[in-house]
């Protein structure tokens, strides 16, 4: 039988190494999965990974990946930060929606004027609106000691029937014969998220998604806030110790996480999407789960894992057209990614031997 | 607006049915959290019961075999989460989190070719005088059998933990897992055990959705009724008797809002639905102050060192 | 007289580690026998065997003259061995009658089991009620529950280890007494311990361990402590100098400091008063549970109280955090080294700064200078002897001993005008305590000024200059050390203060 030895020291390399694992495991088992439905697993495979890069239509699919990279990267770089500290923000998808609210909001209210002020404000409504739509599980965590994950996802279903009743009252577009759904922002010059370099998939959000990366990376490893956020996951008493003001780190924690999930909606809405309609949200802020914890929590790994999901998601369409693998079966795939993941860090701090007979 | 087409007797009824998954699903996790174990995936469980339940069900045309196989892939996908934490050592946090999103995928895999089936009804109980009796006779004596086994399962659950010797090794385990070891009881043994416990309940919870409260199969169709048992343990301080009553006062906030949909209230349609999340969260902030009865061990990772 | 168990060349070998070297002895019938060594001499491990929790490599045991090998500790206790564990065996949120079911193969009804511990608890001169909390007694009445406990399964042969750890003198007389009886009974108790004039005591023979070998054995009665101590650490080992107490100037002032407890099971402080002089030490004693933790964060600031409560150098800080108190020149280093005087999983570097960025200014604008972060570490390493490969180690895989030794010195290089420390030398080997008790008597020789709480009395005579006891959360006055008999000791620890003594 096998038995787990502890070792003293976490392993540094396989820090490195298990997300790959992770990947390759994930690729077998899924092939078994695609094999189970029918189709052949390699060239399943070779769909979700090979297609969208270097496939006949890469000049479409590449610029789709930090289209779809952006807002997974941006809500799990807020998400990190908080796991790091111990404090489970799991309603980024409720967040998410209320800073595409917000953003849309702010340009609806504006319409038809136009003015250069018109975006930035949006970008400040989304960034608030997500920001405020987190404070409310970190306040009530500060003040009555609620479970913050509970709150969060309870926010999200909340988040979920505002969006439709916007959809279908408040934002709904009155030019649009009745249909649910707002005025499409890609038609509002002032409000439009464009490509910053035409047909490469660059929106503000992508570049905000690298700031948020350099900005993550460089709190967690240089400054004293990041030190006392990594101090607080891994050692709670120690950290009060330090000196470390628990709340302080819930409100800042969320209220990030909160903003960056607000601003990844906002974009979105005012670039690829465009409208808020009933079914804007399409699972971003839960998918920024499993990529916060391929990437490690670490902004620069989250950068790579964020590309990674995203190549599943356009992988995955392809496949569903041209294999006719049903979208389900990705989202298992992505379900199994997070699963193997967290059963190979095992490694990191255990070493497996094996041993005769069973003791204990 | 018409309050008059509200029944209160079928309110009543409607409410019992609409508390039972939740029961199920409690009742399952507090079994689980007092084994020291907090597993986030109650929600995946639920569905992927649910979707199994009502395959077996329509394929076979009986709703308690459907009952049964949505127990137990409700505990196979538990395993998986036994297989993380207890084996692999893995937080249990994200391990809940990982088997809510699997169970999520896996169930609208397997339930492709089920949208919009009918599943086969199961038998409501019929006892001649007792049914027939006014307002008693429909609250309490014409519900479908797997109503009155949730209520059986949760007098089976107190009697469990509060008076039989397993019981007290369960709660012996979640309190403090060093100790447990230390006397010589297999602490991963017996989470593993109530970590399948909570998935067969949950698997029962989901499929109770699929085949009797709505009954149909729908992707995501628990929609958060997962999150709200584990909302109900924390509410009913980890007593069995304590979460039906939570289960029961869920049930009727849900009825009630779907009544008052129905009657055509003047409130919008989506503020009645998101009325059942907001109390949740207001019954949450003021339970959470008193912590005290939580088992001491939850959620933390157990690893026999010397 | 013959032989109870046997032991026979057993051998347990952890990677690295040999935990137990071809170790046999004998313990007869109705004796009290005592297995003596340091922290890490291997006793846990071969207690561990007896008892069924590990398996050993090599080796045999022989109960009653039939071969002995239990896989498992059910099978110990069918066997007629019990143990009372030094920690982690109680469960604090069950009731004492269900703590007891959990130790038994065959507990029967509550209601009968109640009878059976009051029955036993009598006879023994344990009083004890079957329907309270655990969490809610003393570090006594807990031990009590677990004598019962192996009690009741009326065993051959009680293991005991470090029974006497939490406990005031007068107890230990009580428990000493109840050990007796049971050896009258016929039966035999192993007994482990460092603590040698309590073998003297009590034990009719004695086992040596050191680096898990057998080492020698003795008749305590018939050997002087301090040759069991030679034995036991292998070489004569230094006492601490105290140098003679320099009456400085009034640095740290408690008054009437009360605070709610911050746990469920925690302890209020209540109405504590002390005052700290430049070059002073003084020593807290008590018993496990009686405020020392709450002392502890109320000092280092991680409990904030009313502003006048706490005066450093006359100025109120109170309602100061740790960082504020800290840059005052106010330093502790709590209890628990791993989880809360130092974060388990980051590098010692990390933890350097953890407490020493305020006063080392390893920061500056809020951004870390971790060259100077880990230079500050390397000095601690260096002036401390912490034996480890380098700063980047993780702070879990140092040993007890050294780990602690680079907690106490983070906050000693940083020369604090006042230290509060909890439990300096627990777990610590004889080597290293001796070091941490040197470096806290030289800093009160520059003009600091500290205070050691601690469970361990020999420890808290040999360098404290004033000595005071928590109990229940009250701080007895202040006594200088000097010339306070054992018996005094005990009263203090005891509850039994002069002032209350005095309103009678």
């Amino acid at each position: 039988m096998i038995a787990l030895e502890k070792r003293p020291e976490p392993s540094r390399w396989l820090g490195f190494a298990t997300p790959l694992f992770a990947v390759l495991a994930t690729m077998i088992a899924g092939g078994l999965l695609f094999a189970a439905l029918g189709k052949d697993p390699v060239a399943a495979i070779a769909t979700i990974f090979w297609e969208p890069l270097f496939g006949e239509f890469a000049f479409y699919y590449r610029p789709q990946l930090l289209v779809k990279g952006a807002p997974l990267v941006l809500i799990a770089i807020g998400l990190a930060l908080g796991f790091r500290a111990g404090i489970w923000n799991i309603g980024a998808e409720g967040q998410y929606i209320i800073g595409a609210i917000c953003g849309a909001g702010v340009a609806l209210a504006f319409y038809p004027f136009e003015s250069a002020l018109i975006f930035p404000a949006m970008v400040i409504a989304g960034a608030v609106g997500g920001w405020a739509w987190a404070m409310i599980p970190a306040l009530l965590k500060v003040r009555f000691g609620t479970n913050e994950i509970l709150v969060s996802l309870m926010l999200v279903y909340v988040a979920e029937q505002l969006l439709a009743s916007m959809a279908l009252g408040l934002l709904k577009n009155p030019e649009g014969f009745g249909f649910p759904g707002s005025r499409n922002l890609q038609q509002y010059p002032s409000a439009f998220n464009a490509d910053l370099i035409a047909n490469t998939g660059f929106h503000w959000g992508v570049a905000a998604a690298l700031v948020a990366v350099i900005f993550a990376y460089v709190l967690l490893s240089r400054h004293m806030l990041g030190f006392h956020i990594r101090l607080t996951g891994a050692a709670p008493r120690a950290a009060r110790f330090a000196g470390v003001e628990p709340s302080r780190i819930i409100i800042l924690c969320l209220g990030l996480s909160g903003a960056l999930a607000g601003l990844a909606g906002m974009f979105e809405v005012a670039g690829p999407s465009g409208q808020i309609t009933i079914d804007f949200n399409v699972g971003y802020g839960f998918t920024a789960i499993i990529v916060a914890f391929l990437g490690r929590l670490n902004p620069i790994g989250i950068l790579f894992a964020g590309l990674l999901m995203a190549l599943t998601y356009i992988g995955g369409d392809i496949a569903q057209s041209q294999l006719g693998l049903p979208a389900a079966a990705i989202q298992v795939f992505q379900g199994m990614l997070l699963f193997f993941l967290l059963a190979f860090d095992l490694l990191i701090n255990f070493r497996l031997r094996w041993q005769k007979g069973a003791t204990a | 607006m018409n309050f008059g087409a509200i029944d209160p007797v079928l309110l009543i009824a409607s409410l019992m049915v609409a508390a039972t998954p939740l029961i199920f699903a409690a009742i399952g996790e507090l079994v689980v959290e007092k084994a020291g174990v907090l597993n986030l995936g109650v929600e995946g469980m639920m569905i992927v019961g649910a979707i199994s339940g009502f395959i077996i069900a329509v394929e076979t045309g009986s709703p308690m075999l459907g009952l049964l196989f949505a127990a137990i892939g409700g505990a196979l996908l538990s395993l998986l989460f036994a297989i993380l934490t207890q084996l692999a050592l893995a937080t249990q946090v994200p391990s809940g989190l990982a088997l809510t999103l699997m169970g999520l995928g896996i169930s609208s895999l397997m339930g492709q070719d089920y949208v919009g089936v009918k599943p086969p009804t199961m038998a409501r109980l019929d006892i001649p005088v007792l049914s027939d009796l006014p307002v008693v006779g429909p609250i309490l004596y014409s519900h479908d059998p797997a109503l009155y086994l949730g209520l059986v399962l949760v007098a089976c659950v107190w009697w469990f933990l509060n008076r039989s010797r397993a019981g007290l090794t369960l709660r012996a385990v979640g309190e403090n897992a060093e100790a447990a070891f230390a006397l010589g009881y297999k602490v991963v043994r017996i989470r593993v055990l109530a970590i399948l416990f909570g998935g067969a309940c949950a698997g029962v919870g989901g499929a109770y959705i699929s085949l009797v409260r709505v009954p149909q199969w729908t992707e995501g169709m628990t929609a958060g009724i997962g999150w709200i048992a584990l909302a109900l343990v924390v509410f009913a301080s980890w007593k069995p008797g304590r979460a039906m009553i939570g289960a029961y006062l869920f049930g009727g906030v849900t009825v009630l809002q779907l009544n008052l949909q129905a009657a055509g209230l003047a409130i919008p349609v989506e503020y009645l639905s998101m009325s059942p999340y907001i109390i949740t969260i207001l019954v949450l902030v003021f339970l959470s102050a008193d912590r005290s009865s939580a088992p001491g061990s939850l959620g933390r990772i157990f690893h026999a060192s010397r | 007289m013959t032989a109870l168990l046997n032991l026979h060349g057993l051998t347990k070998a952890y990677p690295g580690v040999i935990a137990n070297d071809d170790v046999s002895f004998d313990i007869d019938k109705a004796e009290i026998h005592a297995l003596l060594g340091e922290n890490g001499a291997g006793k846990s491990t071969l207690v561990k065997m007896i008892y069924g929790l590990v398996k050993p490599d090599a080796g045999t045991m022989t109960l009653n003259g039939k071969p002995f090998a239990p896989h498992e500790p059910r099978a110990a206790r069918a066997a007629g061995i019990a143990m009372v564990f030094q920690h982690f065996s109680l469960f604090d949120a069950l009731t004492v009658a269900e703590n007891v079911a959990l130790g038994m193969e065959d507990a029967g009804p509550l209601r009968d089991l109640s009878n059976r511990i009051e029955e036993v608890s009598n006879r023994y001169g344990l009083p004890l009620s079957p329907a309270s909390r655990v969490g809610d007694l003393s570090a006594g009445e807990r031990q009590r529950v677990e004598i019962i406990r192996c009690l009741l399964q009326d065993p051959q042969l009680l293991i005991m280890d470090e029974p006497t750890s939490v406990l005031t003198p007068q107890e230990v007389e009580i428990l000493f007494e109840t050990l007796r009886a049971l050896k009258e009974d016929g039966r035999s108790i192993l007994y482990i311990s460092h603590k040698l004039e309590e073998i003297r005591a009590l034990c009719d023979a004695a086992t040596i361990l050191r680096h898990g070998q057998v080492v020698g054995s003795c008749i305590p009665r018939d050997t002087t402590a301090r040759a069991m101590a030679e034995m036991m650490v292998g070489a004569a080992f230094e006492t601490p100098e105290t140098r003679p107490q320099g009456s400085g100037e009034v640095l740290l002032d408690i008054q009437s400091l009360s605070l709610p407890a911050t746990s469920q099971f925690g302890t209020p402080l209540r109405d504590v008063s002390l005052t700290l002089h430049a070059g002073e030490i003084i020593g807290i004693g008590g018993v496990a549970g009686n405020g020392q933790d709450e002392l502890l964060a109320a000092l280092s600031g991680e409990t904030r109280s009313d502003a006048a409560a706490i005066t450093l150098d006359g100025q109120p800080i109170g309602r100061l955090g740790p960082t504020g108190r800290r840059a005052l020149g106010l330093s502790a280093a709590p209890e628990e080294r791993l989880g809360h005087a130092a974060a388990p999983d980051m590098s010692l570097t990390e933890n350097a700064a953890l407490t020493g960025h305020v006063r080392e200014k390893l920061a500056r604008r809020g951004f870390i200078d971790w060259r100077r972060a880990r230079d500050f570490a390397e000095r601690v390493i260096t002036a401390f002897d912490v034996r480890t490969p380098g700063a980047s180690s993780a702070a879990r895989s140092l040993s007890g001993g050294n780990l602690q030794k680079f907690v106490i010195g983070r906050e000693v290089l940083q020369r604090p005008r006042v230290l509060v420390v909890n439990q300096p030398t627990w777990g610590v080997d004889a080597a290293a305590a001796a070091a941490i008790r040197q470096a806290l008597i030289d800093l009160a020789a520059d003009g600091a000024g500290v205070i050691v709480i601690s469970q361990d009395l020999d420890e808290l005579m040999e360098i404290s200059h004033r000595f005071g006891a928590l109990n229940g959360g009250r701080l007895s006055p202040l006594r200088p050390a000097a010339g306070l008999t054992l018996e005094e000791v005990g009263l203090m620890l005891g509850g039994a203060h002069d002032m209350e003594v005095a309103h009678v």
